[in-house]
């Protein structure tokens, strides 16, 4: 039964994809798929003279001490890294609150949960255009903020409700023998245990808006996905390749930090007694 | 490369569990109550959303058209035979071949690093593809127009290299989750290693590898909406038409039917994975 499944599975991709381009798409002409290939693998046949090729680093090197300088490198770095914390910071404070929201009443848990899962099947760029849109938010920074926020929800809120479930109840029964009030609790015991799980969450989020803050550009935000555009849209004149390869081992650079900085805020606030 | 190694070190056991849930994908095998039930709920909740907002965006946008303030750009650009319809078929299979490519590569990818002989590879690949997943998705695609050129194939391949990693990943934990006294015991019934693996260790593994290619699907579905950048196609061209003209109708109409497409391809996603487990898991 189990094995059939398998078949079923490949059956049902390859139909799919068959059924597609036979009874609906139209387009199907214009999409070379035998040129598709062989462009692919002449790409790559052509790959160890792009990586050998000396003159490409250096130009890369040159490009960035010289024509574009460290400093505006740095200063649309700090603008994107600006763009991941204002959202994680809106971010954390509503999915704990929610999280700490559905550990006391446990019948919300399936529908926050579920529905902060569906936020994240929304494209980004589609997010961002909408919030375009609403007159108070318009073009910048502010729509990809807001989406950002949204997007990181649901890892810190998973993580949140995940983390306290896993507080023992031995622990807390006694905290409650000692005297402390609810809040009490929650704030010097249940939440301090939970904060390695809680921090792992931010963590994955943090990274994930690192990847996706490079996007706002294209909805007129600031960051790191300046230097793809303009990559982009100089191709193929000089230094364009570079801007493009400055925009993304930068952001890669951006998530490292970040990932550095969480590793050392993971160790700096871990309660003693869980280390 | 020692950051890389570094970076990839970091990720232990249970970030893995966690980073699942970025894009939206969940193990079935996991024991969290809340967890089933949130999916449960997003199997009715998704349907409902995806019939309010086509709703909402079918009226408005009529209603628009029809009001004074639309001019001649919005009619052109919101026209179904002409623009949206294709648009939407180039999104589709894009998102459908690159999956389909990832299938292809990481399934037999993930069975191989996780056979006894090649097992010490395993690691280090895992922690290559973890570290790549660091690579702004737009940035990735942007680098793979200057190696490769314009068109929709270069954002296949693009959208394929990107989002190898959750199957890949999800075939490699949900075999070596599998109880090795199972194993055992089709050993001991007289089945050769290749029998085991197609009889025994991929069917119990399904269900997480399709968690896996869910969460790639959607996030090509996603990725996908760039394509228009690189001269691939696919609705992003009506929203960029609509940043472009300053039309918020054309804007919203892209970014609405983009979503409406999201919701509904991980929801079709979630009853074919659901359809397909095997019985008695």
């Amino acid at each position: 039964m189990a094995h059939l499944s398998l078949k079923t599975l490949f059956g049902v991709v390859v139909a799919g994809v068959v059924g597609w381009y036979l009874f609906i798409a139209d387009t199907a002409a214009d999409n070379d798929f035998i040129g598709g290939i062989g462009d692919l693998l002449s790409g790559i046949a052509e790959l160890p003279s792009l990586v050998f090729d000396g003159s490409a680093y250096t130009s890369f090197w040159s490009f960035m001490a010289d024509d574009e300088g460290f400093g505006e490198i740095l200063r649309t770095t700090v603008d994107h890294a600006q763009l991941v914390l204002a959202s994680m910071f809106w971010a954390v404070i509503i999915a704990i609150g929610l999280g700490i929201l559905v550990n006391r009443v446990r019948s919300l848990a399936g529908f926050v949960v579920g529905v902060s899962s569906i936020l994240l099947t929304i494209p980004s760029l589609a997010a961002f255009a909408i919030l375009i849109s609403v007159s108070f938010i318009g073009i910048g920074d502010r729509g990809p903020i807001i989406a950002l926020t949204a997007y990181s929800i649901l890892p810190v809120l998973r993580n949140t409700v995940t983390g306290l479930e896993g507080v023992d109840r031995a622990v807390v029964e006694s905290a409650k023998g000692m005297g402390l009030a609810p809040f009490q609790r929650l704030v010097r015991v249940e939440l301090p245990l939970a904060w390695p799980v809680i921090l792992t969450g931010i963590r994955i989020a943090t990274l994930l808006n690192v990847g996706i803050a490079a996007i706002a550009v294209l909805v007129g935000g600031s960051g790191l996905g300046h230097y793809i555009n303009d990559g982009l849209t100089r191709y193929p004149n000089p230094g364009s390749v570079e801007r493009m390869w400055v925009g993304v081992l930068w952001t890669i650079a951006l998530a490292l930090v970040f990932d550095l900085l969480f590793g050392i805020i993971r160790k700096l606030t871990t309660p003693k007694g869980l280390r | 490369m020692v950051d890389l190694e570094r970076h990839a070190g970091t990720v232990d056991e249970s970030d893995l569990e966690s980073i699942e849930t970025e894009a939206a994908a969940k193990d079935p095998a996991s024991s969290d109550i809340y967890a089933a039930v949130a999916n449960n709920i997003r199997l009715l909740v998704t349907p409902a959303i995806i019939v309010a907002l086509s709703v909402i965006l079918y009226t408005y946008v009529t209603t628009f058209l029809d009001s004074d303030s639309a001019i001649f750009q919005d009619e052109r650009s919101l026209d179904w035979e002409r623009n949206l319809k294709p648009q939407l078929q180039q999104h589709l299979s894009l998102a459908i071949w690159s999956t389909v490519f990832v299938i292809l590569l990481a399934v037999p990818l993930g069975v191989w690093l996780t056979r006894p002989k090649y097992k010490r590879f395993g690691g280090p690949v895992l922690a290559v593809a973890t570290s790549g997943q660091a690579t702004p998705a737009f940035g990735l695609l942007i680098l793979a127009f200057a190696w490769l050129g314009r068109g929709p194939w270069t954002v296949v391949w693009a959208l394929t290299l990107f989002s190898i990693l959750p199957v890949l990943r999800n075939t490699m934990v949900g075999l070596e989750q599998v109880n090795p006294s199972v194993i055992e015991a089709g050993k001991g019934m007289g089945l050769t290693d290749r029998q085991v693996l197609r009889q025994v260790e991929i069917p119990l593994a399904v269900p997480i590898i399709l968690a896996g290619v869910r969460t790639a699907l959607i996030i090509n579905v996603g990725m996908a909406t760039l394509a228009f950048l690189i001269g691939g196609g696919g609705l992003g061209v009506t929203i960029s038409s609509g940043l472009k003209l300053g039309r918020d109708v054309v804007v919203i109409t892209g970014a609405g039917l983009t979503a409406i497409i999201a919701l509904s391809v991980d929801w079709i996603a979630s009853v074919i994975e659901r359809a397909l487990r095997p019985r008695g898991l």
